[in-house]
């Protein structure tokens, strides 16, 4: 059987873990401003901005890690933006977001044109390579898919856990969740609502970039156009699918990837023969749906999420 | 109990004035407080008593005045300052996260943001020693969200303690507990105070500032009026300081009831996420009779309105209009039979704020002439409606053309009551009717109903408020968990064997007595 075999096969895996990287930084990006009880829709724009500052840094003649620092810099810089407007201001999150997602695209193109007037193809840049860990890197399977990867997919699993630590094993964490849930009881405490908002929407911006940045840095090593294509608004399901846990998003997200992997193998099988490939790309988007259908009907949105909170209300 | 004159003053306001807009929320307030006594703060809504003590604790900026805690002045509008002095509050919106669990929403904000991770041990330690000390039961690791509300007041409690408070300000804290939780409340109250806590009890329940207060201070229209010992005061003589003028309440006679309207049998509804749905209810509405519904709230006492309000149908059992079941119930028709709602919340389901007295008075019958014909509207006839409404009911207003957000509760109020009365229903729904109106407006709503039972309307009075139940009521039943009691007979039962029903123990006794 086809199916059975590619998903026994270590290239699909590797591809999988590959593809899942920057849907793992964003999608923890957009978590923590989700459960400091901000909604980012700002994210697809900033991953867009990511990956074009890191690809230009590195052009530039800075080193790769100091792409990634710059990258996430810029995605910092469009979160202060964001929870300018949303947090102190309580500006409609849906609206700030939309917009700082269109911002931060064009003036990406802008910076782009500016800085590179002259090319047709956009040039390269010596981009992340894939790190064999040894020993794990040995095992069977597991070893290419997980221990195979460019540095920054270790990061990005790393991250995971030093994200989820944070949230509920320090004070810090404790009052993020609280901001979201009910930002009353933080302010009761004499903590800062609008400190703790702010500091998460810009930290998870700048994940987020991060995210943006490995496409130009690790998986490819140049930028294009609508390269992030849709990849933010897949990490805003991811969030929900993943019931606001870092640890369930990380497997949704390598779900997600899993099927992309898949339908690229499958539109070279027989199979691809007969049936059009448009229908194999919607496939993990469908797929994703259907996910979210199931494994979200009990999930516990954060209670403050859109909620603006004004001191001196009630 | 010490002798203020003896003790130490810990807490001291001098001269607080804060000001919105042009109303004035506290006008040049000063009072003390003595290491271990409790201080009662009396007033009706509105008075200033939340915005005097949200200065107090610094969340709002006095626009004069100094806050003095053992001693040290407080910066303005800094809560961290008041927590960090010993003053800790419970408010009457509890501040607690409901996805965290106890223990979590106890240390939250108690140890620095930054630390590299949170010290659960010895926070765990700390809680379930003031837990024993103060006799505040909880699971630390209870969700809150699970808690009953009794629970997360307790959680608010342990939450100020946990934080060594040594002055407990406590807003409005019996309006949510069943008679038993607020005798335990009250029995911690009294722990606190022999431990050499001082307590600010903020209230509008004369009974209950009666029972635990050893001074009482009278707040009116933003004015401290009085300062008295408990000792020197009744329960007459602070209604009176309170209002400014002696207050009587209607004179309650038994109602004489007629036939049954409105009948539900074995009626259950689905439960709707936390709140329980009806549980076979059974429950007959007569004529010229006040069925009282006593129970803590979120307990299917949202359901049973909805249900007759026809925003629901039962699943199972059936509801009977003058003998006639229901088919297709719906919220028109139920208007159209002459069931008459008050609803719960004036605000959201009562009123549309930005709608002016005149179309928010036709909200239930805009459709139907003389309102409209041919589906036109008449506004001349409900102006002239509304203007009737604002003159027999009182209303005090600028003019029908009047945005209802800008009118007062007690207004609103009296609008709906209107609204309601001038159709001249035979059932009236009167959920929560008097909820957050002051002791006039009250009155004035109790008398108003109570003159609709004696020409013959069938009252269903669905409220938190013990006492009026009690005073209202010809016939109460209690809900607890969808399920409803027997009814009990006006003067049948005391406010402890009804308290014992709020907590659900009498259906499980009932139940095992019907069995066997």
């Amino acid at each position: 059987m086809d199916i059975l075999e590619i998903l026994l096969s270590a290239s699909f895996w590797t591809a999988a873990i590959r593809i899942a990287s920057p849907l793992i930084f964003a999608t923890l990006g957009e978590l923590i401003c989700e459960r400091a009880g901000v909604l980012n829709l700002g994210i697809e724009g900033i991953m867009v901005a990511g990956a074009f500052a890191g690809w230009m840094a590195v052009y530039s003649g800075t080193g790769l890690w100091m792409g990634v620092a710059v990258a996430m810099a810029v995605g910092m810089l469009f979160g202060l933006v964001h929870s300018l407007l949303t947090v102190p201001f309580g500006l409609s999150q849906h609206v700030v977001g939309l917009g700082v997602t269109l911002l931060a695209t064009s003036l990406t193109y802008y910076a782009y044109r500016l800085a590179l007037p002259e090319v047709t193809s956009p040039p390269k840049i010596d981009a992340f390579q894939p790190y064999e860990i040894p020993l794990l890197s040995d095992l069977p399977l597991i070893g290419p898919a997980l221990f195979s990867q460019t540095p920054l997919t270790y990061l990005a699993f790393i991250l995971v856990g030093v994200v989820a630590f944070v949230l509920y094993r320090t004070p810090l964490g404790l009052a993020l969740r609280a901001a979201g849930e009910n930002p009353s009881a933080v302010a009761a405490q004499g903590l800062s609502v609008t400190g703790i908002r702010m500091g998460a929407v810009i930290v998870g911006s700048g994940f987020m970039a991060v995210g943006g940045a490995f496409l130009t840095m690790s998986a490819f090593d140049s930028f294009f156009f609508e390269m992030v294509n849709g990849r933010g608004w897949i990490c805003i399901a991811l969030v929900v699918f993943g019931a606001w846990r870092p640890g369930k998003a990380l497997l949704g997200a390598i779900l997600f990837a899993a099927f992309d992997a898949l339908q690229i193998r499958i539109q070279q099988t027989p199979l691809g023969a007969d049936i059009p490939y448009q229908v194999f790309l919607m496939m993990p988007y469908f797929l994703s749906i259907l996910a979210l259908i199931v494994m979200s009907r009990r999930a516990e949105v954060p209670a403050a999420l859109m909620v603006p909170f004004n001191k001196g209300e009630r | 109990m010490l002798r203020p004159e003896a003790a130490r003053v810990v807490l001291r306001l001098d001269g607080i004035t804060k000001r919105f807009g042009k109303l004035v929320a506290n006008d040049a307030i000063s009072l003390s407080l003595h290491q271990g006594e409790v201080i009662a703060l009396l007033g009706e809504n509105g008075a200033g008593k939340t915005t005097l003590m949200n200065i107090l604790f610094g969340q709002y900026t006095a626009d004069e005045g100094t806050v003095e805690v053992f001693g040290q002045t407080l910066p303005p509008g800094n809560p961290r300052a008041a927590l960090d002095a010993g003053v800790g509050m419970v408010h009457q919106h509890f501040t607690l996260a409901d996805n965290m669990t106890v223990l979590e929403n106890v240390t939250l904000g108690t140890q620095p943001l930054f630390a590299p991770r949170l010290d659960r041990g010895a926070a765990r330690d700390k809680l379930a020693r003031l837990a024993a000390d103060f006799g505040l039961q909880v699971h630390p690791d209870a969700r809150v969200g699970s808690l009953t509300v009794g629970e997360r007041q307790r959680v608010e409690i342990l939450k100020a303690l946990y934080r060594d408070a040594r002055i407990l300000i406590l807003d409005e804290p019996t309006a949510v507990l069943t008679p038993q939780e607020i005798d335990d409340l009250f029995a911690t109250l009294r722990k606190a105070v022999k431990l050499g806590l001082s307590v600010v009890f903020i209230s509008h329940k004369l009974h209950e500032v009666m029972a635990i207060s050893d001074r009482v201070l009278i707040l009116r229209h933003g004015r401290l009026v009085a300062e008295r010992p408990i000792a020197e005061v009744d329960k007459a003589k602070l209604a009176a300081l309170m209002v400014g003028s002696e207050v009587a309440a209607p004179k309650v006679e038994q109602g004489r009831p007629g036939a049954v309207l409105m009948r539900l049998q074995d009626v259950t509804t689905p439960d709707r996420g936390s709140a329980p749905g009806l549980n076979r209810v059974s429950l007959a509405l007569h004529s010229g009779q006040i069925v009282g519904l006593a129970g803590v709230s979120g307990n299917g006492q949202a359901a049973l309105a909805d249900l007759i309000g026809g925003l629901i149908r039962p699943a199972t059992g059936r509801l009977d209009l003058n003998d006639a079941e229901m088919q297709d119930w719906t919220p028109r028709k139920a208007v159209q039979s002459g069931i008459a709602r008050i609803p719960e919340d004036r605000h959201k389901t009562g009123t549309i704020a930005e709608f002016d007295l005149t179309e928010n008075a036709i909200l239930e019958s805009y459709a139907d002439p003389p309102y409209s014909r041919a589906g036109w509207m008449s506004w001349g006839v409900a102006e002239a409606f509304t203007r009737q409404i604002i003159d027999t009911y009182d209303v005090r207003c600028p003019g029908p053309g009047t945005r209802i957000r800008l009118l007062s509760g007690g207004n609103m109020q009296k609008l709906i009551l209107g609204r309601v009365l001038e159709k001249a229903p035979s059932i009236i729904l009167a959920n929560q009717p008097v909820r957050g109106l002051d002791i006039g407006a009250v009155n004035y709503v109790h008398s108003q109903l109570l003159a609709a039972r004696d020409r013959g309307a069938a009252v269903l009075l669905i409220s938190e408020d013990l006492d009026e139940i009690m005073a209202l009521s010809d016939v109460i039943h209690v809900m607890s968990e969808g399920r409803l009691s027997p009814g009990f007979a006006r003067g049948s039962m005391t406010p402890a064997e009804l308290g014992v029903w709020m907590a659900g123990q009498g259906f499980d006794e009932a139940e095992t007595a019907h069995a066997s």
